[in-house]
């Protein structure tokens, strides 16, 4: 990662204005969104967005030329282009033979992408944004933060200070002041300017048409007040028919500001009359800028699904952190992140990819169902096989890859970090790696593996037998987990085998973009988990469960590896989280529950993989309760606890305030406990608590049943 | 239909009256621009553009009324305090009024001025937008506009802000006896 990066990383989290307003707005946002899709089935509507802008995406050329005919069938002029630079260049034309000398411009990120302003104004045109957000940033001269609140990083005091610049009289920070100083000052632009410029939130091939959607009505002035109308459309944002507007306008403005619609859509199709008599004169830009070579490769063709909602911002954990500069001049974010790589180049995503903590929250709510976290470590796929992994990490894959010589660190590492373990806590680290112990201890190595207390368990004759898959967490740092798993599943019946041969799951590798490496991992525990006849596969880690069920399969598919399909399939198949097997269990009567407990209050703290990936989250939770424990549940519950596996350690200063988020709202609800399914939260989460005032003892589930099944 | 519009669109800010006649309606209309102090000088008269509303009743009554004009130009219409024009359809389930605008008149009063006040036949409540592209189609109409609520903006810390660009109050006067557009 370069300095500079880390250095804007480390500037966003440390300015308090920052992450107080996007903390504040992404906490409103999930509130008013759920509102605002009351009623709504938002599964069925985002099927039907998937499906109707895949659809468009498979036939971009066609749709592309069914618009220019119609469009032109209206009256309007059309220019299609995949040349970002031919777009600057038509518009300048058409402004000079216009004798063009202002030009007023609704919002438009694809004006940003293609840096249009700056060439517009070096030809001596004034160019003046009339969206509030992007005029506020204009005149501060940034880039936006936000696709859609471009100014959402700035104080109202910032803002009163630009605008007194602007008018030349001290402006107090009352906001509806600032509003109406912004109308006043603008007025003169829509009424003067010759040309207006607005993007497109669609356009229709079926019947040439844009759709243009605003709040403020600067779109509705700028495409009737001056006599050229120029509207800037990304091909990605042609649709099929007249009807699929309604679908689209039913999730834009629920997804991207929690409202029913916008206060104003246009939909326009052909020139309108000027007040002089005279036909407006329309020009609609088609920009390509290698949208086309996007709908060509079959993993990043769902990316052109996007509406521009801007959603999966609004409820990364990570976005409310840093906010949108880190990651770039234009599009920001997660799908910004993706964007970037094909609009700008795949070079210019090497530090943002980073970023993304893969925890699965946006691609919940995503309108246009892209599977933004999966793109993102696509991303990060092709720039390891571009450009090679950092040599630090190679050689880190190597050992894991190498399951002995693994193993056997880990076992040295008990020994070496003797020194700075208590209580089964690492505090303090030295030098460089004192970061991964600022604010969160980490667990010491436990001093005998899973792998060599399992030999030593006495297991009852069963009719069934299990085999568990440790993970690298619970066999060399949390044993215990995994014999409390044990002791539950033999009162099934259930004997648990541990195959002897099992290795990391490849999660480290995989989430890196070092797909072979995982791949290898893959191979080694499947051979590992299928050696032996057994009933189920369970694990106690669900990232661990993602790699069995999901990923071992992705990975080979990914690689083309075909022949190891059958055996990965047949491990999927029997692989199971722990609360889901004890769930199925309990409730055929196998397990039992001790009755009549009173074990107080409890919070369950959802992981990303479990509830995301896995879709478990009421399972644990049913456990729980049975068990005698009465639920409470804690604000933002399943967002990410900032562990992320190597992420805590490759960017701490995110992850640490992650951290202290969830800690807060964990000792919010007063519940004496917290449970959670995986270990790397325990870890993280433990980690925490350990350092901070009023702990609050953090069990994982499984530990939590093992002392209340009967028998 | 009616009661879910009007809750929508109040739940936008906007203002909500149902007449049964176009003398009721007209008579609210008079008052209301009677109770906003409307007058001659720049800043505080009012525009009302062509509509089928003003071809059923008698102009020569209204051309007496101070600070009112029947006339819309692009100057006319930025000075003015309210703007006055109709809408033909309106959507129940999210408050919003439709039609087609290609004429610009009816576009300007609308969005300069301070204030709009849209007329819109009752019998043009639609349930829904896919109702409503059923219905209005580019064919016939270039400019087909919507309007849900007054002009707004959160970008300033993201608190809700009315009146940007468009006018800060939208009034909508439902007349029932002004029939559908179809």
């Amino acid at each position: 990662m370069g300095t500079t990066f880390k250095e804007s990383i480390h500037q966003a989290v440390n300015n308090a204005n920052l992450t107080g307003a996007l903390g504040a707005f992404s906490e409103a946002y999930k509130v008013n969104r759920a509102r605002a899709y009351e009623g709504i089935d938002f599964e069925e509507l985002r099927g039907r967005i998937a499906e109707l802008k895949g659809h468009a995406a498979a036939q971009l050329d066609q749709l592309a030329e069914q618009f220019t005919r119609n469009a032109e069938a209206r009256g309007a002029k059309v220019f299609r282009t995949s040349d970002p630079a031919a777009v600057r260049e038509y518009i300048l034309k058409v402004a000079q033979e216009g004798g063009v000398t202002r030009i007023a411009k609704s919002k438009s990120m694809a004006t940003e992408e293609i840096h249009l302003n700056p060439y517009l104004e070096k030809a001596g045109i004034e160019v003046g944004e009339t969206d509030l957000g992007e005029w506020i940033i204009q005149l501060a001269g940034q880039t936006p933060s936000h696709m859609v609140m471009p100014a959402i990083h700035m104080t109202r005091q910032e803002v009163a200070e630009l605008f007194s610049k602007e008018v030349n009289e001290r402006l107090s920070s009352d906001i509806p002041r600032l509003v109406k100083v912004a109308r006043e000052q603008l007025r003169p632009l829509f009424l003067e300017a010759e040309m207006g410029i607005s993007g497109a939130n669609i356009a229709v091939a079926e019947t040439g048409s844009i759709v243009l959607m605003t709040n403020e009505g600067n779109a509705r002035l700028v495409t009737t007040l001056p006599r050229i109308h120029v509207a800037v459309v990304g091909i990605e944002k042609l649709v099929a028919q007249y009807g699929d507007v309604a679908t689209i306008l039913k999730a834009l403005p629920r997804s991207a500001t929690a409202q029913l619609l916008t206060s104003y859509v246009s939909i326009i199709s052909g020139p309108t009359p000027n007040d002089d008599g005279s036909q407006k004169e329309l020009h609609i830009i088609l920009m390509d800028n290698r949208r086309s070579e996007m709908a060509a490769d079959p993993q990043f063709r769902q990316a052109l699904q996007c509406i521009r909602c801007a959603s999966c911002l609004n409820v990364c954990p990570i976005f409310r952190l840093v906010g949108g500069h880190v990651f770039g001049k234009v599009y920001t974010g997660g799908i910004g992140t993706i964007l970037t790589a094909w609009f700008d180049e795949l070079k210019k995503t090497e530090d943002i990819q980073g970023l993304c903590i893969q925890c699965g929250a946006c691609k919940d709510v995503c309108p246009g169902k892209i599977d933004i976290p999966e793109l993102i470590m696509e991303i990060r796929r092709r720039l390891v096989k571009k450009q090679g992994l950092p040599l630090m990490q190679q050689a880190i894959y190597r050992v894991v890859n190498n399951r002995r010589l693994f193993h056997g660190m880990l076992r040295a590492a008990s020994l070496a970090a003797k020194p700075f373990a208590t209580g089964g806590f690492l505090r303090h680290l030295p030098l460089f790696l004192a970061d991964l112990t600022d604010k969160r201890s980490l667990p010491a190595i436990a001093a005998e593996p899973f792998r060599d207390r399992f030999r030593k368990i006495k297991q009852p004759p069963c009719q069934e037998k299990a085999a568990f898959y440790a993970g690298c967490l619970i066999d060399f740092a949390y044993p215990e987990m995994g014999e409390a798993l044990i002791s539950i599943l033999n009162k099934a019946g259930i004997e648990v085998v541990f195959p002897d041969e099992q290795t990391c799951c490849g999660a480290p590798a995989r989430y890196s973009g070092a797909y072979e490496v995982a791949a290898g991992n893959a191979m080694d525990n499947i051979k590992a988990l299928l050696a032996q006849e057994v009933q189920y596969v369970v694990s106690a880690c669900p990232t661990c469960t993602v790699a069995l069920q999901h990923e071992f399969i992705r990975d080979f598919e990914s690689l083309g590896q075909t022949e190891r399909l059958p055996q990965a399939r047949e491990l999927a198949a029997k692989s199971v989280d722990f609360s889901t097997l004890v769930k199925q269990l309990v409730d055929e009567g196998r397990l039992t529950l001790q009755d009549g407990q009173q074990l107080g209050a409890i919070t369950y703290h959802d992981s990303c993989h479990l509830k995301r990936t896995l879709q478990v989250s009421q399972q644990p939770r049913e456990l729980l309760e049975k068990a005698g424990y009465a639920l409470t549940e804690m604000f933002e519950c399943d967002t990410c606890c900032g562990m992320g596996g190597s992420y805590s350690m490759k960017l701490p200063e995110i992850s640490g305030p992650i951290l202290q988020r969830k800690l807060h709202n964990i000792r919010q609800t007063g519940a004496p406990v917290v449970a959670m399914d995986c270990p790397g939260c325990v870890m993280q989460i433990r980690g925490g608590f350990d350092q901070a005032e009023g702990g609050v003892q953090v069990r994982h589930t499984v530990e939590l049943l093992a002392e209340r099944v009967k028998g | 239909m009616f009661e879910q519009f009007k809750g929508r669109a109040e739940g936008v800010s906007a203002e909500v009256y149902r007449f049964a006649t176009r003398s009721g309606a007209l008579e609210f209309i008079t008052g209301f621009l009677q109770g906003e102090g409307v007058a001659d000088q720049p800043g505080s008269y009012a525009i009302w553009a062509a509509c089928p509303f003003l071809d059923g009743i008698e102009r020569q009554s209204l051309q007496q009324l101070a600070g009112l004009k029947l006339e819309v130009t692009r100057e006319l219409a930025a000075a003015a305090k309210i703007g006055i024009s109709q809408m033909d359809w309106a959507l129940a389930d999210t408050g919003t009024l439709a039609g087609d605008s290609s004429r610009l008149d009816g576009r300007l009063a609308s969005t300069l001025t301070g204030m709009h006040i849209a007329l819109v036949p009752t019998s043009g409540i639609l349930p829904d937008m896919p109702a409503l592209l059923e219905r209005l189609k580019p064919d016939s109409s270039a400019y087909i506009a919507m309007i849900t609520g007054p002009s707004r903006t959160a970008d300033i810390e993201r608190v809700l802000t009315i009146g940007v660009h468009g006018p800060s109050r939208l009034v909508i006067v439902f007349c029932d006896e002004l029939g559908g557009t179809e």
